[in-house]
């Protein structure tokens, strides 16, 4: 029986939110697949994978800790994105604002919080917002591609940061050890209840919900959209590239910086010469499965958080690789990629071709 | 950071396993004992985190039913690490092995936390009631390294590709030149610094340098084998770091220090099973069987003997490596003559011995 794809001529809403839904159960079915294949349980596989990490209090955090930045950055690019504008420095940004904050809350070790920890914040913001600028700016002014420079930017700033921990701001009572000295209670992200999620674990959804308003509400938004889907459009309406520009760049920016500071001030307490697992780049692919929408990009950076955890899970119970996750990952964006051909395509039995017997 | 480094290979699963039929036998009646292993690396890296899973397999295979051992591997110094403790400690897990130095903050947290869960961590310096620690000498063979050197080098001056500017590098830079400088007073010992663990391509960068200085001899203090291998292509014998890498340079290495965790593993299980665990810092080295020298080879005969008898007397205490005169680069003697350096500060030292040129970060 042969099948077809046939042109819908108009998207399908219907498959814009169900793809997903269809590319993580198909998924789960492969997933279920490959731990037979190495020997596992399939049921028990998939439980360990997707609802033991998120089973216990702490697992629980954990996950949200993890979905943090990847949610911040990911609505930052997804606005990005959807205005044209391809930054794939997130990480980078996010590096920025953890050593603008990072380093105003070690010349802060006694401060009060009530003024120290907003100004630090602040300055988190600025750091991203400014690596993020010189991208913008680099495009307007030189036609640079933003794709390039932003992703040149990243490895600046990770020597930036490998420079400073090894050098000026190296912790004198850290016996030589490549990090910076702890920072003061006054400068430090309060995570709540004895657990570890912290105020960038709550605030991080609120931005993103706060984003969508932007997009959907405002003129700026709709320039943003059109601006991407139609420049020429947008250029006849007279809408100001060079301001979109700036305001998607400072924007994923200053997201992206402040999740960086929430990191250094939360979790990680210090700043050390390893501070981001590649954050920034796998909120590219949160963007992506979130449908460049910031409320998709919530539910996209929950899931490629417990990812994670799953892959450490299953080999802690099950004895298997944690490779796991980047196979659970990969064929993830994989049938994601194939079922969004559904949105403007059908799929139609085939007639039988006239001259089949021949 | 300190953990993605030494690399070494050895029949640990031939060291003897202490059995302790009493101890298990009391354990059996009980669920088997959960013990976890984190590990930074993968642990097909033939390397520092290989060494451990051979320690981890070792002590499984000695213990038998009585424990459950598991491990997660490509662990990163982040936070995910600290969901990989918590997550352990969910799942059971009594005794926890942490790895890797970038672990400490996050095991310190997580013991403090779990007060009924035993914790170890590997090369880090922060101790607490359920958290001990444990590290190899490795200075001790970097000794032995200089011995070596100092009968073979023509010039005088060792190369030394140096990582991270951490007491445990300063430790084996100064002891190189301890052990040149204990057969040729006048030796110089030259270093750079390639702020990394593991980056081959600069590893190799620096070895050239380092010949081009005039150094004529190689050690390193990195991961990969390019120093190594410089060497070897320029015919300037070289140590292997941390894993016998003989087959990188059969003509070229002279030896290679070796970690053993095996035996260290199991008995610290034991002690948890028998109810005699504690909170120890524990530093292991030749006399213990943690740190062993690979073959001696492509050397004269009476050399290999000068480095055994190095090795025997760093075993058996005669030679303690950091035992005064000292003096440091600007010529001021910082250990008295007679004067041996307690722990604390060769844990914390930063001071590099007189002969070493360059200055740390």
């Amino acid at each position: 029986m042969l099948y077809r794809l046939e042109p819908r001529g108009e998207r399908s809403l219907f498959w814009a939110y169900g793809s997903p839904v269809l590319a993580i159960l198909l998924t789960i079915l492969t997933m279920m697949l490959i731990f037979a294949a190495l020997g596992a349980p399939p049921v028990k596989g998939v439980e360990t994978f997707l609802i033991a990490p998120v089973s216990t209090l702490s697992g629980l955090s954990s996950l949200l800790v993890r979905a943090a930045p990847l949610v911040m950055i990911g609505a930052g690019l997804a606005l990005c994105y959807r205005a044209n504008v391809w930054n794939i420095g997130g990480d980078g940004q996010f590096i920025m604002g953890a050593l603008a904050g990072g380093g105003a809350a070690l010349a802060l070790p006694n401060a009060a919080f009530w003024w120290a920890y907003p100004l630090v914040a602040a300055l988190g913001i600025l750091g991203g917002m400014g690596w993020a600028g010189l991208v913008a700016w680099l495009r307007l002014k030189f036609n640079a591609n933003e794709i390039l420079t932003s992703l040149m930017l990243v490895y600046i700033a990770q020597l930036i940061l490998v420079w400073l921990v090894t050098g000026p701001w190296r912790d004198p009572a850290g016996f030589g050890f490549p990090q910076s000295a702890m920072f003061g209670p006054g400068v430090t992200t309060p995570s709540f209840g004895g657990t570890t999620i912290h105020l960038g674990c709550v605030l991080a959804p609120l931005l993103a919900l706060a984003l969508w308003q932007v997009l959907g509400r405002s003129v700026l938004g709709f320039q943003l959209r059109v601006i991407g889907q139609a420049p020429r459009a947008a250029r006849f309406a007279g809408f100001s590239n060079a301001r979109l520009t700036w305001f998607a760049l400072l924007m994923s920016g200053g997201l992206a910086g402040l999740a960086g500071f929430f990191e250094v001030t939360g979790p990680i307490g210090q700043l050390t010469a390893t501070i981001t697992p590649g954050y920034g780049f796998t909120a590219v692919i949160v963007a992506f499965l979130g449908r460049l929408h910031p409320v998709g990009v919530i539910f996209a950076g929950l899931l490629l958080a417990l990812s994670y955890l799953g892959g450490d899970a299953a080999q802690i119970n099950l004895n298997l690789p944690n490779a796991v996750t980047g196979i659970f990952q990969g064929v993830l964006l994989f049938y994601l990629l194939g079922a969004d051909v559904l949105i403007l395509h059908r799929l139609r039995r085939a007639r039988p071709a006239p001259e089949a017997a021949a | 950071m300190s953990s993605l480094k030494r690399r070494s290979f050895t029949g640990l699963l031939g060291a003897s396993a202490l059995a302790a039929p009493g101890i298990m036998r009391a354990a059996r009646a009980d669920a088997p004992l959960k013990v976890g292993f984190v590990y930074v690396g993968p642990v097909g890296d033939f390397g520092w985190s290989y060494q451990h899973e051979m320690g981890r397999k070792q002590a499984q295979a000695a213990l038998g039913s009585a424990v459950q051992t598991s491990y997660v591997d490509n662990v990163d110094e982040s936070p995910a690490c600290q969901a990989v403790f918590e997550s352990m400690v969910a799942s059971g897990h009594k005794l926890i092995f942490g790895t890797s130095f970038g672990y400490m903050n996050y095991m310190v947290r997580v013991a403090a936390q779990h007060p009924e869960v035993k914790f170890e961590h590997c090369t880090g310096y922060k101790q607490a009631k359920n958290l001990a620690l444990y590290n190899i000498r490795y200075y001790q063979g970097r000794f032995v390294q200089g011995v070596i050197a100092g009968h073979l080098s023509k010039t005088g001056t060792i190369g030394y590709v140096a990582s991270v500017p951490v007491p445990e590098v300063v430790q084996g830079m100064d002891a190189v030149m301890l052990g040149m400088q204990s057969v040729n007073p006048k030796a110089r010992l030259k270093f750079i610094m390639v702020n990394s663990w593991y980056d081959p391509g600069k590893e190799g960068d620096a070895a050239k340098a380092l010949i081009d200085q005039g150094c004529d001899v190689l050690t390193q203090h990195t991961d990969s084998p390019a120093p190594l291998q410089v060497a070897a292509s320029r015919n300037i014998p070289a140590f292997g770091e941390a894993t016998d890498m003989i087959k990188f340079a059969p003509h070229d290495q002279l030896t290679a220090d070796i970690n053993h965790w095996g035996d260290y593993y199991t008995q610290r299980i034991k002690d948890v099973l028998a109810g005699s665990w504690t909170s120890t810092n524990t530093w292991g080295g030749f006399a213990d069987g943690m740190l062993q020298m690979a073959p001696f080879r492509n050397m004269p005969e009476p050399i290999a003997q000068a480095a055994q008898q190095s090795v025997a007397d760093i075993s058996a205490g005669k030679n303690k490596v950091f035992t005064g005169p000292l003096t440091d680069q600007t010529g001021k003697v910082f250990l008295p003559a007679g004067q041996t350096m307690d722990d604390t500060t060769l844990s914390g030292l930063q001071t590099l011995v007189n002969g070493i040129e360059g200055k740390l970060g």
